[in-house]
């Protein structure tokens, strides 16, 4: 067997550097790699490009790199709920490219899976497919969009073993194991790392082979962006 | 005159047996409460969701279970949850049989923009792009006007489109339209209100066939 697994947070994120490209799984605070981010805060690292579905809130997820202004460039498909990151925005501080979800989704998928571009719908006729060639299949119009290149994905899971095999729970999985493999180096952060034999193989989520490097999380707030609920009368 | 919930009982009336229904946020939300119970329905969430219950009772949200509003959620039994890659397969695919979701602007041609007003507002598309590039059966929730008074249907829209050419069909708090070969085409009206009152509130082309019946809510 193969062994993944690392000590820490810093030992995961040996070789990250300024200006890299980094890919964070997570949909809204949901999911997101907690320890990876708290670790590239303590790092100081800037001049950052992140992929990521969303920017976090204001002093949480990826709104803790921005609050530090450690990320040059955002690709996004929302980027609501942040007020920080509106602010940079608009003083042009920060550059953002935003992108139709599903087609962010797809470039991490393209570049997991060795596929340098492929055409889609999502977005024809707007400013998204501006400059972008266009194609048209059995009469439908289509939009050609490359695979991202990242240096590093993080990525968040519930459970893993020393193999790097990853197994999610509910809606947390969202980007991540799209992202696991679609980076130079993907650390993966799990709340609960076990040792090899101890998942099923027939449950694992994302086989161990897209992950390089693992860690037991040491903490996770997992914070509710909007606590919905019913009462009980 | 209809109320946001008076749009989402309307709409729920488009849901039939069988539907996998995509909710956008906002008034298409509300749909699922009015959805008839002696049919089957599955509500697809675009973060990863296919099955969607109602929200927890206090006390059981779960931070890893919530719907693409960011919003804590349940399950309902036969769901399943996927990857966004997968969650967009069955969007792009066309396995989702229909999308409602709420506009800025409609046009005559079905164009629809719900995403971006420059210099203002920038929030981002989510996953709308993909849902109205993809997606054969559209619903738009949305009111008839702004809230200065400025028509939502117009003849073209003015600001960046999410798509071009993909809405069929539009409810709002004045009437159900339908997207034409030569504008919009009044379907229904909402009760109490008239065909002039919906005229004078719609900027784009306006067919107005000689029956234009009250919903029937």
């Amino acid at each position: 067997m193969i062994v993944k697994t690392v000590a820490n947070a810093r030992e995961a994120l040996k070789g990250v550097s300024d200006s890299m490209t980094f890919m964070f799984g997570g949909f809204g605070l949901s999911g997101i790699p907690e320890n990876a981010i708290a670790e590239l805060v303590r790092l100081g690292v800037k001049d950052l490009t992140c992929i990521s579905n969303n920017a976090g809130v204001d002093d949480f997820g990826l709104g803790l790199l921005l609050q530090q202004r450690q990320i040059r460039k955002m690709i996004s498909s929302y980027v609501g709920e942040n007020d920080e990151f509106e602010r940079q925005m608009l003083s042009g501080e920060l550059e953002v490219e935003l992108t139709p979800q599903g087609t962010l989704a797809e470039k991490c998928r393209a570049a997991q899976a060795g596929i340098p571009a492929f055409y889609t719908p999502a977005g024809y006729g707007t400013e998204v497919a501006a400059g972008k060639e266009t194609r048209e299949y059995n009469g439908k119009m289509y939009v050609l969009e490359p695979a991202y290149e990242a240096d590093f994905a993080f990525v968040k899971a519930w459970k893993g073993d020393e193999a790097g095999n990853l197994i999610f729970k509910g809606s947390a999985r969202n980007f991540n194991p799209v992202m696991a493999g679609a980076a130079k180096v993907t650390v993966a952060e799990v709340e609960e790392l076990l040792p090899a034999g101890a998942l099923d193989p027939n449950q694992i989520h994302i086989p161990g082979i897209f992950v390089k490097r693992i860690f037991q999380g040491e903490l996770y707030e997992k914070r509710i962006e909007q606590r919905t609920v019913r009462t009980r009368s | 005159m209809l109320d946001k919930n008076g749009i989402a009982r309307r709409i729920a009336r488009e849901v039939k047996d069988g539907y996998y229904v995509n909710l956008g946020i906002g008034i298409p939300t509300l749909v699922a409460n009015f959805v008839r119970d002696d049919i089957e329905v599955e509500f697809q969430s675009e973060n990863g969701v296919l099955g969607m219950g109602p929200f927890p009772w206090e006390g059981e949200e779960d931070p890893d279970i919530i719907n693409a509003g960011k919003q804590t959620i349940t399950t309902l039994p036969g769901a399943s949850f996927f990857d966004s890659s997968m969650s967009f397969a069955m969007i792009r695919g066309q396995h989702v049989d229909l999308t409602i979701l709420g506009a800025m602007e409609v046009a005559e041609n079905g164009d629809i923009a719900n995403w971006k007003i420059p210099g203002k507002m920038v929030k981002g598309m989510g996953g709308a792009m993909d849902l109205v590039a993809s997606a054969e059966n559209i619903i738009v929730a949305m009111m008839h006007t702004n809230k200065a008074g400025a028509s939502k249907l117009l003849e073209r829209c003015t600001l960046p489109l999410t798509g071009v050419g993909c809405v069929k069909k539009i409810v709002t708090n004045l009437a159900v339209l339908e997207v034409g070969p030569e504008g919009f085409i009044l379907l229904e009206r909402a009760p109490g209100v008239s065909v002039a009152e919906i005229k004078a509130a719609t900027a784009g082309r306006l067919h107005i066939p000689d029956e234009v019946p009250e919903m029937d809510l």
